[in-house]
This record gives structure tokens, C-alpha cells and sequence, in this order.
């Protein structure tokens, strides 16, 4: 049975500008995410990928604030505790976070090793530097990486390795949840295909249990994870199984991306892709009802009356105004 | 022009470095680009596709070889000869934000465009090419005026990018990862403008790219460079669905896909 690591509920978080005006860029985000499962979380810039990611560590600094909701590891609500404690106990240990541009993340002046050697004084202050090191090396041998690596300056490798490195950081403390945000965004493919196979070699071998993978290609969450939530505007708008979502989307939304995905595949030339007009709504202003609403092709008047519940079909939720048959029933018609 | 021919390049050699620490980044390649042709030239990082393309603009000396414009050999001795080859050869780079002059507002940019033309208009008058030319990339002329390039968002730099193309109208435009750096509903809108462009111009674009979907969805023809050798090319159709050399079997396996195998 799979046990239960993150269980997110009703999550809201806004960033605070200079005028004082809120943005709600996480907007009652509602998941659970099980052992053994890879969240992939879609959407176009802007939607509130990355603020979700950052959102779920429990460590807020400004502009980001937290409004409401709750985060739930082992049962714990980690929004509760002091961020003493939740940088102790959970960060590292239980949830880790691989940022947008790991290219960068890493301090010039500072070997590898040493790295790894702040993150494990930091949890235990006790443990001695040779036995950090044996770790060090064991990680890197088990996971492929040379391990001439560990001694040299950041500058000194190339982006793939990069990656490679800060994930392999990241994980040292096999963490339960791990957070990856755009790991293959600037790498070419080569590059990207030895990012995505350390993933699920560390997913393999158990150093951790679940991740959450955020990205706006498709065609890589179909390659590693299992489900996939579509954010727009800060909700989350369709949740699914991998092959349910991209081959039948329910969400006018998750259609159109579908309809920009560009894969080198036979029939790809002749197929025209779908470009969405207009922009994604500011989310300064308090929006009611369908936020895609502007920018869809079946919109109703209803569609901005009334906030949309989450709907089900069998056991998929989405967030539109139209039933799922319904929703078929316009696309046929359209074709 | 024998064959429609606008740029073509007969055993271009790049080299960096002396003696024994030299690496040879273009090793020998040969190219011709046909009128209203798109080419794609694609892979992995470091096998010499940005150092070829700088090469096309003009912006790094080949060491050997010969490069023909138009039917002619290129000369680029001399301030003049290179502002008049830049009229013709344009490019976008990846990273949009650092291709603008970074203290001048969109407008200004824009106008820079025309001056660059050499066209004189009245005030009213370049005020509505301006207009025009931010409707073709769906910008909002009244709101992008007055900003600087670091208020707009990627694609918005990416699109403005697109904008000063299309008032320059080039023969050839090569545009090196002009997708890499923004998300996939911004590539689309962005493509579409290229071949829209490319129709009503009758541009030859060579794309720069890792992606070979993108490289067969755009282009006619795609060249695979390894290690600063064109190992493959031909028509887009082949190259992907029936690929002959080991590199280019191994970039594709690489590349995730939809569905497990290529039907073809």
C-alpha cells in the first residue's frame, strides 16, 4: 500500500508588492501525494508553478506571505511550527527543493564537497568530516557522478553536471519529498535525458520516495511521472493520471496546451499548432468565476457569475462550468 | 542568382586557440541555403552551432573557406559593407534581453530600426509603422511605449524581438534558440509570427536548435552537427523518420516523445 507523505489542503499564498496590494499566486491548492508517485505540475509562465513549489516548503521569506491552509507531512502541519524546528526536522530530511536555475544556485567560491559538508553539520553539528566524506563518495559512486566532482569549483563543470550535482546535494539526506523546479530548462537534450534518468535512478534506489516535477514540457512528464496536475492562475484546474491528461484532456485549458506540444513525431509536421490568444489575467484584481474565462473558446456568461466547484469525472477532478460529456460533445461538434 | 542560392559556404573552417591547445569549433562544413527556405541545424551544446551561426552573421572570421551572398562572394572589408550585409542578415539570440540596448525605452528601440533602414518618414508616419509592426506581434503599442526592456516579461521580449524583424524585413534571419528560454504556448504564438513572416517576405530562416521537434515541425531542411562536422543532412521528413547516422538516432532517442515509438 502506498503510504500517504504530503497531504496539501486549501494551500493560499500571496506575494505583498511595494503599493501594498496582494497577489494570490497560490490560490487553494488542494493534493495529496503518495509514496512512489512523480507529481508533474503543467502550465504556462505565470500560472504559479514555482510559488506552489516554494509554498510547499513551509519557508516563506518576503515578498511571498501565507495566508490559509495547511501542509500535512507525517501528520504533522509543518505551517505550525516554528521555522526553527522546520528547517531542524523537516527541510532536507523530509521535503527538499531543486530551484528554478540550479545552474546558479551554487556558490563560485565554494568546492563541491563542501556543500554537502554544510547541509550534514547543519542537521547533526556532531558528525566528523571523514565520515561525511565517505558518504559523499558513496552517493556520488552509486549515482554515477565522478567523483573528481566533489573537489572541484562550480565553475569548473559543464550545465549538465551542474544539475546533476545540485540534485545529488539536495538529496543527501534522503528526503522523502523531493521538489524539482525546471531541472532540464537549459540543458539540450543529451543533457536532459541523463538529468531525467538520475531522477528516476534515485527514485530506484529509494534515496527518495516521491517528487514533485515542474515543468512546461509535456512531452517530459510523460517520459518520468505518473500524474499530472494543470495549474492556471494560481488553481489547479485538472488532475489526472499521465495518459488521461495529455491524450484526453477535460479542461478547454489543458486541450490548448496539448495543442502546442511540439514532439519530433511522425504526422507532427502536417498538424497545426494551437497558440492561446490573450495573456494570463492579473491576479491583482479579485476574479470571480473561471479565470481561463477570457481566453476561452466555449465561454458562457455564467462562466464569471459564480466561483466553479471541482467536478469529477469518474475519479479525474477539474474546474469547469461544462460536464465532462458535455465538454466532448462540444469538441466533436467543433470538428 | 543561380537556384534562388542566398547564402552558401564552400569547407568553412573556425578555430580557437594556437598550436597545441587549438580546438577546431567548425571543421570543414559546407552549406547552401536556398530563397524561403527554413533550415534547421541542430546539436548538443558545444558542437559548433552558435560559432557557425556567428560565422553566417558575419560576427566571427572563418579561418578558411569562402562565403557566398547572393551569388557573390562575401566582403565585409569596411563599416559600410558590414551595415549594408546586416540590412540583409539579421538574427535573434536566445537570451532576447541581452540583445537590447538596455536605457532605451521599446520606442526608441523600434525607431532605431528604421533609421537603420535608412527610411525618412514624417513623425505621423513612423509612429504608424511603429504601431503596425507591434500589431504583427500582438503587443500593444500604447503600453509597451514608454517601457524599458527589463518591465516586459520573456515572451514580450522575445515577441518586440520579432517586431524589429519584421520592420527590417532581412533576406535571411538566423535565429539561434529563439524558443529555449520561454514556455510552449509562447514558442507556438512565436512560430507562427516566423512563418508568417517568411511567407510574406520570402525570408530564409535558419533556426539554431537542441529541439528536434521544433527542427522538424518548422524547417525543410535539417543539418545535424557533431563536433563541429555536419554528419547528416537532408530533407526534415528523412532526417527524422528515417535517420542513417548513429548521432542522429541517438539525439532522437533522447528526446521524449508522446508515443514509445516512431510510427512512420
Amino acid at each position: 500500500m502506498n503510504k500517504l507523505l504530503l497531504n496539501v489542503s486549501e494551500l493560499t499564498t500571496y506575494y505583498k508588492t511595494r503599493l501594498n496590494e496582494k497577489i494570490y499566486a497560490v490560490d487553494r491548492v488542494t493534493f495529496a501525494l503518495e509514496s512512489g508517485k512523480i507529481i508533474g505540475i503543467a502550465g504556462e509562465s505565470g500560472c504559479g508553478k514555482s510559488t506552489l513549489a516554494l509554498s510547499l516548503m513551509g519557508f516563506y521569506f518576503p515578498p511571498l506571505y501565507y495566508n490559509s491552509g495547511s501542509i500535512l507531512i507525517n501528520d504533522i502541519d509543518i505551517m505550525k511550527i516554528k521555522y526553527a524546528s522546520l528547517r531542524k526536522l523537516f527541510l532536507g530530511k523530509e521535503i527538499a527543493y531543486i530551484p528554478q536555475s540550479a545552474m546558479n544556485a551554487l556558490n563560485p567560491t565554494k568546492k563541491i564537497f563542501k556543500f554537502i559538508r554544510d547541509i550534514m553539520k547543519g542537521h547533526d553539528h556532531k558528525l566528523p568530516t571523514s565520515k561525511i566524506k565517505d558518504i559523499a563518495i558513496n552517493r556520488f559512486r552509486t549515482l554515477n557522478l565522478p567523483e573528481r566532482v566533489l573537489y572541484s569549483f562550480p565553475n569548473e563543470l559543464s550545465g549538465g553536471m551542474k544539475q546533476r550535482v545540485v540534485i545529488a546535494i539536495s538529496t543527501i539526506l534522503n528526503p522523502k519529498i523531493l521538489i524539482a523546479d525546471e531541472p532540464t530548462s537549459a540543458l539540450d537534450v543529451s543533457s536532459q535525458r541523463i538529468v531525467l534518468d538520475l531522477l528516476k535512478d534515485l527514485m530506484n534506489k529509494n534515496f527518495v520516495q516521491s517528487i514533485i516535477f515542474i515543468t512546461h514540457e509535456l512531452p517530459i512528464l510523460k517520459s518520468i511521472s505518473t500524474d499530472i496536475m494543470i495549474m492556471y492562475a494560481g488553481e489547479i484546474i485538472e488532475k489526472g493520471k499521465v495518459n488521461d491528461v495529455i491524450f484526453d484532456p477535460i479542461h478547454p485549458y489543458s486541450k490548448a496546451l496539448m495543442g502546442a506540444i511540439i514532439v519530433p513525431e511522425y504526422g507532427m509536421k502536417n498538424q497545426k499548432l494551437t497558440a492561446i490568444q490573450g495573456t494570463p489575467p492579473n491576479l491583482k484584481n479579485k476574479l470571480t468565476g473561471c479565470r481561463f474565462a477570457k481566453r476561452c473558446k466555449y465561454v458562457i456568461p455564467e462562466c464569471t457569475k459564480t466561483d466553479i466547484q471541482d467536478k469529477y469525472f469518474k475519479t479525474r477532478p477539474y474546474k469547469c462550468i461544462f460536464d465532462y460529456t458535455k465538454l466532448k460533445e462540444i469538441n466533436k461538434y467543433e470538428k | 542568382m543561380k537556384n534562388n542560392i542566398v547564402l552558401s559556404g564552400n569547407n568553412i573552417v573556425k578555430t580557437f586557440g594556437f598550436g597545441t591547445n587549438a580546438v577546431t569549433a567548425v571543421n570543414h562544413v559546407d552549406f547552401s541555403f536556398r530563397e524561403k527556405e527554413i533550415i534547421s541545424i541542430v546539436g548538443e551544446s558545444g558542437s559548433g552551432k552558435t560559432t557557425l551561426a556567428n560565422i553566417m552573421l558575419g560576427l566571427l572570421k572563418n579561418k578558411k573557406g569562402t562565403i557566398n551572398f547572393m551569388g557573390e562572394p562575401r566582403n565585409l572589408k569596411g563599416h559600410s559593407r558590414r551595415k549594408a550585409y546586416w540590412k540583409k542578415v539579421q538574427a535573434i539570440f536566445q537570451d532576447p534581453f541581452s540583445s537590447f540596448n538596455q536605457f532605451s525605452r521599446v520606442e526608441k528601440i523600434l525607431i532605431d530600426c528604421l533609421k537603420l533602414r535608412g527610411l525618412k518618414l514624417t513623425p505621423a508616419h513612423t509612429i504608424d509603422k511603429l504601431k503596425e509592426a507591434c500589431n504583427f506581434v500582438n503587443l500593444k503599442f500604447e503600453e509597451m511605449q514608454n517601457k524599458y526592456p527589463f518591465e516586459l516579461s520573456g515572451g514580450q521580449r522575445q515577441r518586440l524581438m520579432i517586431a524589429r524583424i519584421a520592420m527590417l524585413k532581412p533576406k535571411i534571419l538566423i535565429a539561434d534558440e529563439p524558443t529555449s528560454m520561454i514556455d510552449a504556448c509562447s514558442r507556438a504564438t512565436i512560430l507562427e509570427m516566423l512563418l508568417k513572416l517568411r511567407d510574406e517576405n520570402n525570408m530564409t530562416i535558419v533556426f539554431i536548435t537542441h529541439d528536434l521537434g521544433l527542427a522538424y515541425y518548422v524547417s525543410d531542411t535539417i543539418y545535424i552537427m557533431e563536433k563541429g562536422n555536419i554528419v547528416e543532412k537532408g530533407p526534415a521528413q528523412e532526417i527524422i523518420l528515417h535517420p542513417k547516422c548513429e548521432y542522429t538516432k541517438r539525439l532522437l532517442a533522447d528526446v521524449p516523445k508522446l508515443h514509445n515509438e516512431i510510427v512512420s
